[in-house]
């Protein structure tokens, strides 16, 4: 075991983590702001990927160029989920919201079992096969341009939040709901804008995510599980503790697969969710809710 | 009165089934009341505790392969198998639930925790060679035309009447319970677990043995599947499905009332069964059909029917809250 | 001979002194009641009584018996029964249901729970509305329900947080009437309360914290006159 194919695994798991944090950031950002755990997360990243396959099989489309329009019509179609369906059971209790969710995403991982059928699909880029050498360290092309993309919608979400009037007034939201509506924003409105930017995000990491691996139905509900892994040890309602879990993710679960069996390393994932919603269950950056 | 001879005339038409229907039918009787059973079961730690667990498959699938494995390694049959069956998942559930109380873990949490327990066992069954691996674990099939009631293996008939006896006994244990100290400790707990404190209940004992009771309940289900279907793939017992399909049937009947997660099974499944027919019935072979009715079932009664459909229905039988 | 002995308790939230070194009895068959202003920490005696959370320092004492840092329910266990600020019925339970949760800490088997409660419902009259469910009953019979469910558990002395807030004179002067009876059959009372007719009709003792430290104590008509107190707490112009 050399140093440099550690090197090289550590590299890639990093650059993977990045596309999956940013799919992670918006399982948080629903939740820290809507209070909303979207359990539909990975279903929903699923027909992202579906979308970017079949706009590459239809147009050639690159999947990084896809990923504008496919988050285009992610952002709307989250609004509606949020302001059509979800809303109305903001005051109902957790189990019924959850459960609410787990009917979602039942019926978008099935749907397209029905529709794309239980086989793999991929994308085959010009360039999925390039790499560049630094010494002894080989990256792969498409792993960068991922990771490059991920950062740059994360740090675009970053900065809408930080700077912009909407992103403030979301945190306010986010912050206190009643001082909310007292101050007379549109929380409503906010919220489901909120689900949008959430689901746009995944749009954006499933596109990604194409360059990477292959997709089917079936991942659906491990990308689910993945997204809460991650939030929940980088911190629920934490933007960058999703960033910094995604990270710490993508690496480990590239070193379990590298140290022990590589089909074990989900295992690893879960056993981790365990041990951090036993001892610290707000997650390394988060707040206790 | 009324609920007594309702229940009377079930059953006497329950038992009866078998003379006057086929295979297909008493198969299909059986898939549902295997449904009503671990629905019962699940509706323990929920409707009667207010844990919610995603993760039942879990003791599903440790009761199948530990009778199994007892019965394939070792030639012992199920009925000394089920205590080891039930040992485990005993087990498991008090070390989930110990974990989990200890720390406080509740609500959205908790059902994670449950997922993340029995994903981990699935992958995990995957590398124990021993126990078949990915490619399974097998019993033998034996002969079908005569009963073999200490090894089960016999009829569909010999299957109905097992299954059928099972979720009887759940029925009657639920409602044995749900009248009993336990019951009103544990809804006391569901409404509000600070006031049951100063009452005098230790909630955390209480909701272990919600989860006990429930795992003992579960694991025999899995005792019954390993028997019934001769065959066991960790993909497919501990598949998260297993549990949404095993919460469908309180869920949609009613959680926490008795004859909820019963008439909420035998619904689904009827229909699921009928629905993949009449696909069928076109010349279709679509997987994923019935479980995308099984979501949108399941998304019609949590957005319409929160408490489920059994409680309309009582209230127009004339039957009590509980029933 | 003390039932209940609050020594020298101590109590900080993050650096926020709640109490401070508060010290007093409560004798078998009293009653007593804590007064202040809010945020004086009578809750927090209350909540440390009654098993909620464990003090800095200082014990309680309890029939003989250490209760310092046991759970809710052990200290419920022990004898000691107590109701919410903001009432906590079961609201999807019946009243009557409400009760025999309650009761089946004195009796261990349905029936007998049943026919307690039943008593205690009387008792408190609600017995009419025994069937009803908890979420459709109006505040003060909420706060009788309260009161019945904590009474069912058969404590020897019962710790009420401000009961009689939000009740009208005459509601207020029914419940000092029951409390008053279950006094005479021997129950100790310690209550809070704002309420000032209900003190000084009630209470034997009455215990005045101010910014977690009691500055007096005495009888209702001493308490009432103390210069201290009235600075603090019931005004010049306080009638009694």
């Amino acid at each position: 075991m050399s140093a440099s194919l550690v090197a090289n695994v550590v590299i890639s798991g990093l650059l993977t983590g990045l596309v999956y944090g940013l799919m992670a950031l918006g399982l948080s950002v629903i939740f820290g702001v809507v209070r909303v755990v979207n359990f539909a997360h990975g279903e929903m990243m699923t027909v992202a990927m579906y979308a970017a396959v079949l706009l590459f099989g239809a147009f050639k489309l690159d999947p990084i160029l896809a990923a504008l329009p496919v988050a285009a019509v992610f952002f709307v179609i989250g609004y509606a989920l949020q302001a059509g369906l979800i809303n109305p059971f903001i005051t109902r209790p957790e189990h019924s919201q959850f459960i609410l969710l787990v009917a979602v995403a039942t019926i978008i991982t099935n749907v397209m079992l029905m529709v794309f059928g239980p086989d793999a699909h991929s994308v085959q880029t010009d360039y999925q096969l390039d790499s560049w050498a630094i010494g002894q360290i080989i990256v792969d092309k498409s792993r960068v341009y991922a990771a490059l993309c991920a950062l740059g919608t994360t740090a675009g979400l970053f900065a809408f939040f930080r700077f912009s009037r909407t992103g403030t007034a979301i945190r306010a939201c986010a912050d206190n709901h009643l001082g909310a509506l007292i101050v007379g924003l549109d929380v409503k409105h906010l919220y489901a804008l909120t689900f949008g930017l959430g689901a746009a995000c995944v749009a954006v990491a499933g596109c990604m995510m194409t360059l990477l691996v292959e997709v089917a139905p079936s991942v659906g509900p491990s990308y689910t599980l993945l997204g809460f892994v991650i939030v929940i040890v980088g911190g629920l309602g934490s933007m960058p503790g999703a960033l910094l879990g995604g990270v710490l993710i993508g690496v480990s679960e590239a070193m379990a697969g590298l140290f022990i069996d590589p089909s074990a390393k989900s295992m690893f994932s879960f056993a981790l969710l365990i041990v951090v919603l036993l001892f610290r269950p707000q997650g390394l950056l988060g707040r206790r809710t | 009165m009324r609920a007594r001879l309702l229940l009377a005339a079930l059953g006497a038409g329950l038992i009866a089934l078998p003379q006057f229907s086929g295979n297909y039918v008493l198969s299909l009787a059986t898939l549902a009341l295997y449904f009503a059973f671990t629905g019962q079961a699940w509706n323990v730690m929920m409707g009667f505790a207010g844990q919610l667990s995603l993760g039942h498959s879990l003791f599903v699938g440790l009761g199948a392969y530990a009778a199994a494995a007892l019965f394939v390694k070792f030639g012992i049959g199920p009925w000394a198998g089920l205590w080891l069956a039930m040992a485990i998942c005993v087990a498991a559930g008090a070390a989930i639930g110990l974990l989990a109380f200890r720390f406080g873990i509740s609500g959205v949490y908790f059902a994670l925790l449950t997922i993340a327990f029995a994903e981990f066992t699935r992958i995990g069954f995957d590398h124990i060679g021993w126990l078949g691996g990915p490619g399974g674990l097998f019993l033998k099939v034996g002969q079908r035309t005569s009963w073999d009631l200490a090894d089960l293996r016999g009829t569909p008939a010999m299957f109905y009447y097992v299954m059928l006896a099972l979720t009887a006994g759940a029925f009657a244990l639920c409602a044995w319970l749900l009248k009993s100290r336990a019951g009103y400790y544990w809804q006391a707990i569901r409404e509000d677990e600070d006031a049951a404190r100063a009452l005098g209940i230790n909630t955390f004992r209480w909701k272990l043995l919600a989860v006990a009771i429930s795992a003992a309940m579960t694991s025999l289900a899995g005792v019954f599947f390993a028997f019934y279907y001769n065959n066991l793939f960790p993909e497919q017992i501990f598949h998260i499905s297993q549990s949404i399909e095993i919460i469908l049937g309180p869920i949609v009947g009613g959680v926490g009332t008795l004859f909820g997660p019963i008439l909420g099974a035998v619904l689904l499944t009827t229909l699921a069964d009928s629905l993949t027919n009449l696909v069928a019935a076109m010349g279709l072979d679509i997987p994923g059909v019935k479980q995308v009715f099984y979501g949108v079932i399941l998304l019609l009664v949590i957005m319409f029917l929160p408490n489920g459909i059994w409680p309309p229905i009582a209230k127009r039988l004339g039957l009590g809250r509980k029933d | 001979m003390a039932l209940l002995e609050i020594r020298s308790l101590s109590k900080s939230f993050r650096g926020l002194r709640a109490v401070t070194r508060a010290s007093f009895e409560v004798p078998e068959g009293g009653l007593a009641a804590l007064i202040g202003p809010n945020g004086a920490g009578k809750t927090t005696i209350f909540n440390m009584a009654a098993g909620v959370y464990a003090p800095d320092a200082g014990e309680i004492v309890f029939a003989g018996n250490r209760i310092d840092g046991l759970r809710p329910d052990q200290v419920c266990a022990a004898g000691v029964g107590r109701t919410f600020q903001v009432v906590k019925p079961f609201a999807g339970m019946s009243v009557l249901d409400n009760v025999i949760v309650g009761a089946l800490r004195a009796e261990r088997r349905v029936p007998e729970a049943r026919r307690l409660a039943l008593r205690i419902l009387e008792e408190l009259n609600l017995g009419a509305k025994r069937d009803l469910p908890a979420s459709s009953l109006t505040l003060p019979d909420r706060k009788r329900l309260e009161v019945a469910r904590a009474l069912a558990t058969g404590p020897r002395l019962l710790l009420l947080d401000e009961v009689m807030a939000g009740l009208r004179p005459t509601e207020c002067d029914q419940m000092v009437e029951v409390f008053r009876e279950l006094n005479r059959d021997g129950l100790t009372i310690l209550l809070i309360e704002h309420v000032m007719r209900a003190v000084m009709a009630l209470a034997q003792q009455v215990v005045v914290l101010h910014h977690g430290e009691i500055i007096a104590r005495g009888t209702p008509a001493e308490v009432v006159r103390d210069p201290a107190v009235l600075e603090c707490y019931l005004g010049e112009e306080t009638e009694v």
